[in-house]
């Protein structure tokens, strides 16, 4: 039987970066996945959480969960997302017996895409080529939040003709969360400009992630330093010339 | 000092800009940060333990009342004294009294943060009595006339430079900065103070119910000084540093001793149980501890946030938080600074005065991790979140901003629909075409965002989302295909 997989496509992805969904489509598609992907979807949840604004996020939290709790496994390019899902929804409904355990559902069925390719399909080598030096990045809510850091590690390495190199401190926070970039640029920006040091020493010329916020935050300053480094998400590294 | 949460952002501009600070922090975390880690990997039992110790802690916590009855007896039984004080200002009153009533001019103290939130230092000397640091980063930042910037290492943002200027200006000594040499000179200075002091304090990092004693732990010998040659000792312990049985504690001063400096033990371990007496004639003639709540039964009485007593100020997780790392201790203007000081110093001085403590914080998890009693700071810092957005009764709390709040209740209506989702993204794609670009990205966002742009560039709203690619591109029906 076909593996199933409905899609879970964060705002971020949807609107800014969609050719990173198509990617993740494309690597599916060729693993033999059937997709399917719900046009009404918006967004988990996540920023409004994270700011403590939980009446809001729940609103979203619960939409979400009437989308997709009738699917059979949903997968996301987000480890932050999944996090949300699966550790946090259980927050918003402490209060609300029938919805936590809708949310419990939910959550036992969601899983990031890295951690799907190897946790479900058992899938460690999807035939990918790409001939660089490659480093990666550790996002927090995916390695801490959710314990993948393993997965994707392997999947890169295991990419034909890659050079795939460890930086310092590949583990710890870029600057991002969030608002807090924006709301606290100064401490951002230091502990991002810690993060595309250590991303310069590596001497790769492409850092891979899992969570399009974090690689958002590190393209951002890469951009402005006029570096020669470009990021790239897990899912478009796994769907580059996967015809060879 | 007076505390300043206030001044958090303005005192991080500052710290990020200071390069012996970036130094001294990347060259603490580098060093503690990775120890720790391998320190619990190397426990007999395994880095698990961290978790049976969640557990000890959770469980003396739930059962304080009776613990500290149960402390406060056996600790009197053992010919000790012992205070119970409401708020620093009892705190403070007690020690002022026992002070007076034994004639006591000069006291020396063992590092203690405790009395640093208490202000007891301030207090001692508008009494006209002295009170010297006798642990040796806190002597320098007191001759520095500064505040603790780590919970441990309280001199940590000082160059052996700043030392050796500062020991020439105020001890009048030829300048140097060679560390063994200055450590001599504070050694000498510290001796004669010890020999002279009429009461020694000290903190407590843990009390035991079972035996009625306090441990302390140092790694220079100044608390074992400060609490056996003065003829009074005085030991401040938050009411939460407990453990039930000695085999609890042995545990926790176990994981304590790796949390904060990736030691099997500190080098002085002290189990203090009494006073000088006819069958033990070491010690102090009197031995008073003062067991301080200031706020922890509010604590306590709040299952959100009574884990936060399981705490043991072990700094551990200073010692791995990138934000810390980059802003240091003075940044948040209080006594415990860090993850700890992000959850403590709301609960502590107001959640309003020290809002951007919580909210300045990437939830990037790596505090927990380090914890050695695995305290989920950052679920804590969520909360404390929530409260700020929408106010909170009983913690007193005003809602910070009603701007933002209607910002997020724009957002969730937007979000609810999918229709509306595409108008605003389609309108923001309209909005981003006057925006000035650098290498096919944004180079500058209006406010609030702008603070992204000061330094980064940001990817532009795609001209195609990927729904609008699958609907396109997805022959099936939007349950089916492929």
């Amino acid at each position: 039987m076909k593996p199933k997989a409905t899609l879970f496509i964060q705002c971020i992805v949807d609107s800014v970066f969609p050719k990173v969904g198509q990617s993740m489509v494309r690597v599916l598609d060729r693993l033999g996945v059937s997709m399917n992907y719900p046009s009404d979807q918006t967004c988990c949840g996540q920023p409004a959480f994270n700011s403590g604004y939980r009446g809001e996020a729940r609103g979203a939290a619960k939409r979400f969960i009437e989308i997709f709790e009738d699917a059979e496994t949903i997968v996301c390019p987000s480890g932050s997302c999944v996090s949300m899902v699966r550790n946090h929804y259980s927050d918003l409904f402490e209060n609300d017996p029938r919805w936590l355990e809708r949310a419990r559902h939910v959550a036992g069925k969601t899983f990031e895409f890295s951690e799907f390719l190897v946790d479900i399909l058992k899938v460690e080598n999807v035939g990918a080529s790409f001939e660089k030096r490659v480093t990666y990045h550790d996002s927090c809510h995916l390695m801490r939040g959710i314990g993948v850091s393993r997965q994707p590690r392997t999947l890169i390495a295991n990419v034909n003709g890659i050079d795939f190199v460890e930086m310092h401190d590949a583990d710890r926070c870029c600057g991002f969360g969030g608002a807090f970039s924006f709301k606290y640029p100064d401490i951002s920006t230091a502990m991002l400009e810690d993060k595309v040091r250590n991303i310069e020493a590596s001497g790769a010329g492409v850092v891979v992630g899992c969570d399009m916020g974090c690689l958002m935050n590190i393209q951002g300053m890469l951009n402005r330093k006029n570096a020669n480094i470009k990021t790239m998400h897990i899912a478009e590294l796994l769907d580059h010339e996967t015809q060879s | 000092m007076k505390p300043n949460p206030e001044q958090y952002t303005a005192t991080a501009r500052t710290a990020v800009a200071d390069p012996v600070l970036q130094k001294a922090l990347a060259g603490l975390q580098d060093r503690f940060g990775r120890g720790t880690a391998l320190a619990y990997q190397q426990l007999p039992e395994g880095p698990d333990l961290r978790h049976v110790a969640h557990d000890i802690r959770m469980d003396a916590i739930q059962h304080l009342d009776s613990l500290l009855d149960e402390l406060a007896g056996n600790f009197r039984k053992n010919g000790g004294q012992v205070y119970f004080a409401q708020d620093a200002k009892d705190a403070v009153a007690y020690c002022l009294k026992v002070a007076q009533e034994n004639n006591v001019k000069r006291v020396v103290k063992g590092k203690s943060m405790v009395t640093e939130e208490i202000r007891l230092n301030d207090a001692l000397a508008d009494a006209g009595i002295e009170a010297l640091e006798t642990d040796l980063g806190e002597y320098i930042i007191q001759l520095a006339n500064e505040g603790p910037s780590h919970l441990i290492a309280p001199a940590v943002h000082k160059s052996k430079e700043d030392v050796g200027r500062l020991f020439t200006e105020k001890l009048g000594i030829d300048y140097t900065d060679d560390p063994p040499s200055l450590t001599r000179v504070a050694r000498k200075a510290l001796r004669e103070k010890f020999l002279a002091a009429d009461m020694g304090l000290s903190g407590c990092n843990l009390a035991c119910a079972e035996t009625g004693h306090i441990t302390t732990v140092s790694n220079e010998g100044n608390i074992r000084m400060a609490s056996t040659l003065p003829r009074i000792h005085m030991v401040f312990m938050g009411m939460e540093r407990i453990a039930a049985r000695l085999q609890d504690l042995d545990i926790l001063l176990r994981l304590l001793c790796r949390g904060a400096a990736a030691q099997k033990l500190g080098t002085y371990v002290s189990h203090i149980s009494g006073p000088a007496s006819p069958d033990n004639l070491d010690g102090p003639e009197q031995l008073h501890l003062v067991i301080l709540d200031n706020g922890r039964s509010k604590m306590l009485a709040d299952p959100d946030f009574r884990e936060m007593l399981c705490c043991i100020r072990c700094a551990a997780c200073l010692n791995v938080c990138p934000v810390y790392g980059k802003i240091g201790g003075h940044s948040y203007g209080f006594a415990y600074s860090g993850p700890v000081g992000a959850v403590v110093t709301p609960l502590l001085i107001g959640i309003n005065r020290a809002a951007d403590l919580c909210q300045g914080e990437t939830l990037c998890g790596a505090c927990q991790n380090a914890c050695p009693v695995n305290i989920d700071l950052p679920r804590m810092l969520l909360l404390l979140r929530a409260k700020l957005a929408d106010g909170d009764e009983k913690w007193q709390v005003s809602r910070r901003s009603s701007l933002e709040k209607a910002a997020y209740q724009f957002w969730a209506r937007i979000m609810q629909n999918r229709r509306t989702y595409d108008l605003a993204v389609d309108a923001a794609q309209l909005l981003q075409r006057l925006l000035p670009t650098n290498r096919g990205m944004l180079r500058f966002l209006p406010p609030p965002f702008n603070g992204w742009t000061k330094s980064r560039d940001m990817q532009p709203l795609a001209a195609e989302t990927f729904a609008q690619w699958w609907k396109a591109n997805q022959k099936g029906d939007a349950h089916g295909k492929r």
